[in-house]
């Protein structure tokens, strides 16, 4: 299945130094088309900056990474909109394509915003911006789809939704999808990659590899953990205040 | 017809309002106001520079805002202190060092009011063809790079995502900003292009509900405030720059009251 023509982006041993401070360093991880990658781990743990590495926004990093598509639809985490800007949902999706009508209107349908496009941006609350973002991202048909936190701020039912649609979007691009959550406990049954970071990779491989565990079954039933399943490890070295790594 | 010191006073107040609107926006979108005073302040220097080597003012205010510009950036980089520290150093140092060299340069006739404040009988024939020769080249730069530059306004790293140079887009931003400095500095003179580029603008933002509604609206601010600044300034004998801002910000008010019936609709 995984032959290097569906390879997106490749990372091998990457790291980002800043000030003297590595902020993340020794990641490797492929996303293939079609394939959901998840980056999981603690605030702070280098999870925004490995995925910046992989979009390349960062010069003089340590390590290689190799991009194979420049068809890149992005979430940030956190985006900031001037509000001196008078713009609307529209205005916004045709920020740097030009998109046809039907298009735009069938991407913010697949969010379910398409009530909100002649709204403008500064109205909209922080779940309903959450999924115009989302819209705006797979409006341009993209290969590789970086979602920083998709789901912040939007509402629990809204949540499974959103995940949902994330799987679909994968599989009806046959994009390749590099995810971002700071949760460790809600990660995507339908992942096929977890890197779990913490300064470092702590440890990666299928979702069932690392994360599928005996006791979240027994909790949770089998049917839960086909949307969700509890992440869980056992680490073999604890990070001290001062960002040491001991070794159990 | 351009022998009439006023006709050629409005043919370069157009030419300046036509490309104050736009970049008057995205100095307000992107909170460059300060920043455009500090480029402004520079320009002073750059007057004094080119009557001591006898340079043309406008190529010389722009060398030097531009290389203020520069400096700027660097020390952004390189010092902890924030930007509006280092923009308030840059502006005053530079007016300083600006008014210091006038007083060295007793040999020469200037008139420093003007320049501080605009001066429409000094405005000839050589500088409309800058104004408008360069304001077009502005504008033309402007079109070329509105695409990154609108859309990293809006979210820097989208922009950057998406395979958009949203660096080089502000780089040459801030050189067009010391462009427009450098062209309208007869007319608005320099404590007042600041204001050219905001109040009108500011205006604009009051009634406009798209970007480009905004800066259509920000380029008529601007020509209205030319035209009434210019001919109350020839009425009353006014400097030209003051005149034109004060028109300006007789607009702006005009507009708030159109924000305040919108609020009272909705209501």
């Amino acid at each position: 299945m995984s032959t290097e023509n569906n390879i997106l982006v490749k990372l091998d041993n990457a790291g980002y130094k800043q000030d003297n401070k590595w902020l993340v360093e020794g990641v490797s991880f492929t996303v293939e088309k079609g394939k959901i990658v998840t980056l999981i781990g603690p605030n702070g743990s280098g999870k925004s900056t490995t995925a910046k590495i992989a979009l390349g926004f960062y010069k003089g990093i340590e390590g290689q990474v190799e991009k194979f598509t420049n068809k890149i639809g992005y979430v940030p985490q956190k985006i900031s909109i001037d509000w001196t800007l008078p713009l609307r949902v529209n205005d916004f999706m045709l920020l740097t394509d030009k998109l046809s009508d039907d298009v735009v209107d069938e991407a913010l349908k697949s969010t379910g915003v398409y009530h909100l496009k002649n709204k403008n941006l500064g109205n909209l609350s922080g779940g309903e911006f959450q999924r115009v973002l989302l819209a705006r991202a797979i409006s341009k048909k993209p290969e590789l789809l970086v979602l920083d936190e998709p789901v912040q701020g939007v509402d629990f039912t809204g949540e499974i939704e959103m995940y949902e649609l994330i799987k679909k979007i994968s599989a009806n691009l046959n994009c390749g999808i590099l995810l971002i959550s700071h949760d460790l406990h809600t990660v995507m049954s339908a992942t096929d990659y977890v890197v779990c970071l913490n300064g470092h990779v702590c440890c990666c491989g299928s979702p069932t590899e690392v994360a599928f565990n005996k006791e979240y079954k027994a909790l949770f039933g089998e049917q839960a953990s086909k949307t969700l399943t509890i992440y869980e490890h056992k680490h073999d070295h604890v990070h001290t205040t001062d960002g040491e790594i001991k070794k159990n | 017809m351009l022998d009439d010191f006023f006709i050629r006073a409005l043919i370069a107040g157009i030419g300046i309002a036509l490309v104050t609107g736009p970049l008057g926006c995205f100095v307000v979108w992107r909170r460059l106001s300060y920043f455009g005073d500090t480029l402004a302040h520079s320009a002073l220097l750059g007057v004094t520079i080119a009557y001591s080597m006898e340079l043309n003012i406008a190529v010389s205010i722009f060398l030097i805002s531009s290389l203020i510009a520069l400096i700027l950036i660097h020390l952004q980089r390189k010092t902890n202190l924030p930007s509006d520290a280092l923009l308030g150093l840059l502006a005053h140092s530079s007016l300083a060092v600006g008014l210091v060299v006038i007083g060295f340069l007793t040999f020469i006739r200037f008139d420093i009011m003007g320049l501080l404040f605009g001066d429409i009988l000094a405005v000839d024939k050589n500088d409309l063809i800058i104004i408008w020769f360069g304001g077009g080249l502005i504008l033309l730069v402007l079109k070329f790079i509105w695409k990154p530059l609108f859309a990293s306004t809006v979210n820097y790293e989208l922009a950057e995502a998406e395979g958009l140079n949203p660096d080089r887009a502000k780089a040459i931003f801030t050189i067009l900003l010391a462009a427009i400095i450098a062209i309208s500095i007869k007319l608005v003179g320099v404590l007042l292009i600041t204001g050219m580029l905001i109040i009108p603008t500011a205006m604009a933002r009051n009634i406009s509900d798209t970007p480009q509604k905004m800066v259509v609206f920000s380029i008529i601010g601007g020509l209205l405030s030319v035209f009434i600044g210019l001919f109350s300034s020839l009425e009353f004998n006014t400097p030209s720059g003051p005149s034109i801002i004060t028109a300006a910000l007789l607009l702006f008010i005009i507009s708030l009251l159109k924000i305040k019936q919108t609020i009272q609709l909705k209501n």
